[in-house]
């Protein structure tokens, strides 16, 4: 009898083990399958159809992507999107110079470190309001200063050729702060020892930077990446704010391109912005499996 | 009685307890978030209990941006008994998907065919009435009397006599017309004009229902009016990149001397620092004699929704809305006219001079974003701008419009 609870209790342990992650994953992907996964799987049905939210729903097939490969506006939003991915990885150059610039002891240096950091801490609306300010014609210090420059009135929000550009560099303001963060605590952790021995080596300068600090900053320089292209690719505040796609369309993306389809007052289509979410899916996955497989082989290997 | 039965019994006694509960009570959804609407709102709700004591009004007023979302959430969720929005084909949407209450009755009752006859139109889908409208707006051309009064400019009345007073401010170094086209919507009015003048109403209503193509020479020729503004630079630099209220201080200041807009522009023009004797309203001037003169009024109405749960009280309501004298004094708030042709002409003289071109129009166009397709508006009035800055694009814009009307009207 005594032999058999025993049994009974071994029998169930490993049971235990194996429901106790479960169990406590189970919120967590509970709210992952309904807030995650199941918009995903809708997004790709709703895609294939024709949809106003508000009637019957029919199916069309491929219908939406054949549409979506004859819009020029989505070759517009596909080639900004593409000039917002590289350019916005200058905020990580850039929050490096920043962070390498401020990691010193002076007196005060938090206050700049702090200031240095605003920029990410206010909201992405107000970063945007500032910026078309900073270029609006006629009164913003830029295009007054470009006036006196060139003698030519630039409105910069208003102009195609210059629009995407605009918005970016205001995106940059708040990523460089952020990429910055990153670094100042990656170079907290730098080991002083290899830069001793560095030094006794001769390592100077660029060299130092390069051989010595850059590669302690890896992890540090990985997220910021992730993190950076991840955003260059959601970037839908800031042309919101600044243009709402405009002047005529020039500063569309795949983000903004999509609530407008299917949320804004002029669009409700719901199929076709569905369509334009799963292609917008689909290229982030590109990346998103790129950083996923790269960080598991990174913890395979240590 | 068996068990189910009971249920039965049961459920329909709650189902009467909870009408009984609701009757005498009416939920309002507007979106009045501004001041002024906000207060006629107010007024309009206290008189309408006061000659209806034994209704109250439940108002929820929504964010005037956010409402145009919020509706098609509570139209299918949680329908309100009494809702706001817009005539013409901005309400086609949901009269077709069937979310809006025939409401012909409460017009046959009240005589409202005769009294809002101007906004009949305009209401009518399929032979029947889906709302009841409350007010309207003129839009003209405001202009800056004494800056016309120094250059000797009279006010134009036929395009060549624009064209002509265009040329001479041009030559004094002012701009003859201010415009911010970065929500787009401004050129709408522009385009609406221009094509009331050239082609006219019938016309306006054949295209914004989708049944011209944009390749048609009549719209063509539109367009070729518009550029004979567009290539001297008659229009302010850089309009894309401000909104409407941006442009005014190029009118305050001198530098511009006309703005074809809203009423409601004249309020942030005496705001901006104009006195009232500075400026002067126009109406949009004749293009082609043989034309009737059309003009833009765009209106504001109140509908029931199909799924309302006290339609009887609802339709008291909207007969009240629609008597002389509740449109009298809401519009004498709003700054704004009355559609009912019974209630009393405003004081003010900007409204005087639009109640009078709008009564003997030949007809009244909503706008090109009211009239039009929502997607095809946005993808004309986007096509529009680019127009204003790329005049010599207009075969490519046009093509690109008449593809999407193709669709949008499949």
């Amino acid at each position: 009898m005594t032999e058999a609870v025993y049994q009974k209790r071994v029998s169930r342990r490993p049971n235990r083990l194996k429901l106790a992650p479960w169990l406590f994953l189970a919120p967590g992907l509970l709210m992952f399958l309904i807030y995650v996964l199941v918009p995903i799987v809708e997004s790709f049905w709703i895609s294939f159809h024709d949809w106003d939210g508000l009637g019957a729903m029919s199916w069309i097939g491929m219908g939406n992507y054949i549409e979506l490969l004859d819009d020029d506006t989505f070759y517009v939003s596909l080639w900004n999107n593409l000039l917002w991915l590289v350019l916005y990885l200058l905020s990580i150059p850039a929050g490096l110079a920043v962070a390498l610039f401020l990691n010193q002891n002076v007196a005060g240096i938090r206050i700049y470190k702090s200031m240095f950091f605003f920029p990410f801490v206010i909201s992405q609306v107000v970063v945007g309001l500032i910026f078309t300010w900073f270029y609006a014609p006629g009164f913003g210090p830029l295009s007054v200063f470009l006036e006196w420059l060139t003698g030519d009135e630039i409105a910069i929000l208003a102009d195609e050729r210059y629009v995407t550009y605009g918005i970016i560099l205001a995106g940059l303001w708040p990523q460089t702060a952020y990429c910055m963060i990153l670094y100042l605590a990656g170079l907290n952790n730098i080991n002083s020892e290899q830069v001793e021995a560095a030094r006794m080596d001769g390592a100077k300068g660029f060299s130092m930077l390069w051989h010595v600090i850059l590669p302690q900053l890896r992890p540090a320089t990985f997220i910021a990446l992730v993190v950076t292209v991840i955003g260059s690719l959601r970037s839908f505040d800031l042309v919101s704010i600044m243009t709402a796609g405009g002047p005529y369309g020039s500063s569309q993306v795949l983000s903004y391109f999509m609530y407008e389809q299917a949320l804004s007052e002029y669009g409700y289509r719901m199929g076709y912005g569905a369509a334009i979410a799963v292609v917008l899916f689909l290229i982030m996955m590109v990346f998103i499996t790129f950083f996923i497989t790269r960080m598991l082989n990174q913890e395979r290997n240590t | 009685m068996t068990p189910i039965r009971k249920l039965g019994g049961f459920a329909l006694s709650l189902a009467l307890l909870s009408t009984s509960a609701l009757a005498g009570e009416i939920v309002l959804n507007s979106d009045q978030s501004d001041p002024a609407p906000k207060k006629a709102m107010e007024e309009l709700i206290a008189d309408f209990q006061e000659a209806h004591p034994d209704i109250t009004v439940k108002w929820n007023n929504f964010d005037h941006e956010g409402y145009k979302s919020a509706i098609r959430n509570f139209l299918t969720a949680n329908p309100p008994d009494v809702a706001a929005w817009y005539a013409g084909n901005r309400m086609k949407p949901f009269v077709d998907a069937g979310l809006f209450e025939d409401v012909s009755d409460v017009w046959e009752e009240n005589g409202l065919n005769e009294e809002l006859k101007s906004a009949a139109a305009s209401m009518t889908i399929d032979g029947k009435k889906w709302g009841v409208p409350y007010t309207y707006y003129q839009w003209g051309i405001y202009y800056r009397k004494d800056i016309f009064e120094e250059q000797g400019i009279e006010p134009p009345k036929t395009w060549d006599e624009l064209l002509a007073a265009s040329a001479k401010l041009k030559e004094a170094g002012i701009t003859p017309f201010t415009i911010g086209t970065k929500a787009l919507w401004p050129t709408g009015g522009w385009f609406d004009y221009l094509n009331l003048r050239v082609n006219g109403y019938e016309f306006h209503m054949d295209l914004t229902s989708g049944e011209v193509p944009y390749t048609d020479p009549r719209v063509k020729a539109v367009f070729e009016k518009w550029a004979e503004l567009v290539e001297p630079g008659y229009f302010i630099e850089n309009h894309a990149a401000i909104d409407w209220q941006d442009a005014i201080p190029h009118l305050v200041q001198g530098k511009a001397a006309m703005y074809l807009m809203g009423n409601f522009a004249v309020a942030t023009m005496k705001d901006g620092g104009l006195e009232e004797d500075q400026i002067g309203f126009l109406q949009f001037p004749q293009i082609n004699p043989d034309i009737p003169m059309s003009e833009e009024a765009p209106t504001d109405t109140f509908h029931i929704p199909a799924g309302a749960k006290n339609k009887e009280d609802a339709k008291k309501f909207l007969a009240y809305l629609a008597s002389p004298e509740a449109q009298t004094k809401m519009n004498k708030t709003l700054g704004q006219l009355p559609v009912n042709n019974k209630a009393e002409k405003p004081e003010d003289p900007f409204l005087e001079a639009g109640f009078e071109m709008l009564s003997e129009a030949h007809a009244l166009a909503q706008f090109y974003d009211r009239d039009a397709a929502a997607e095809m508006a946005k993808a004309g009035m986007e096509g529009f701008q680019e127009f204003m800055v790329k005049p010599d694009k207009v075969d490519d814009i046009l093509e690109r419009l008449e593809k999407i009307r193709a669709r949008v009207y499949k």
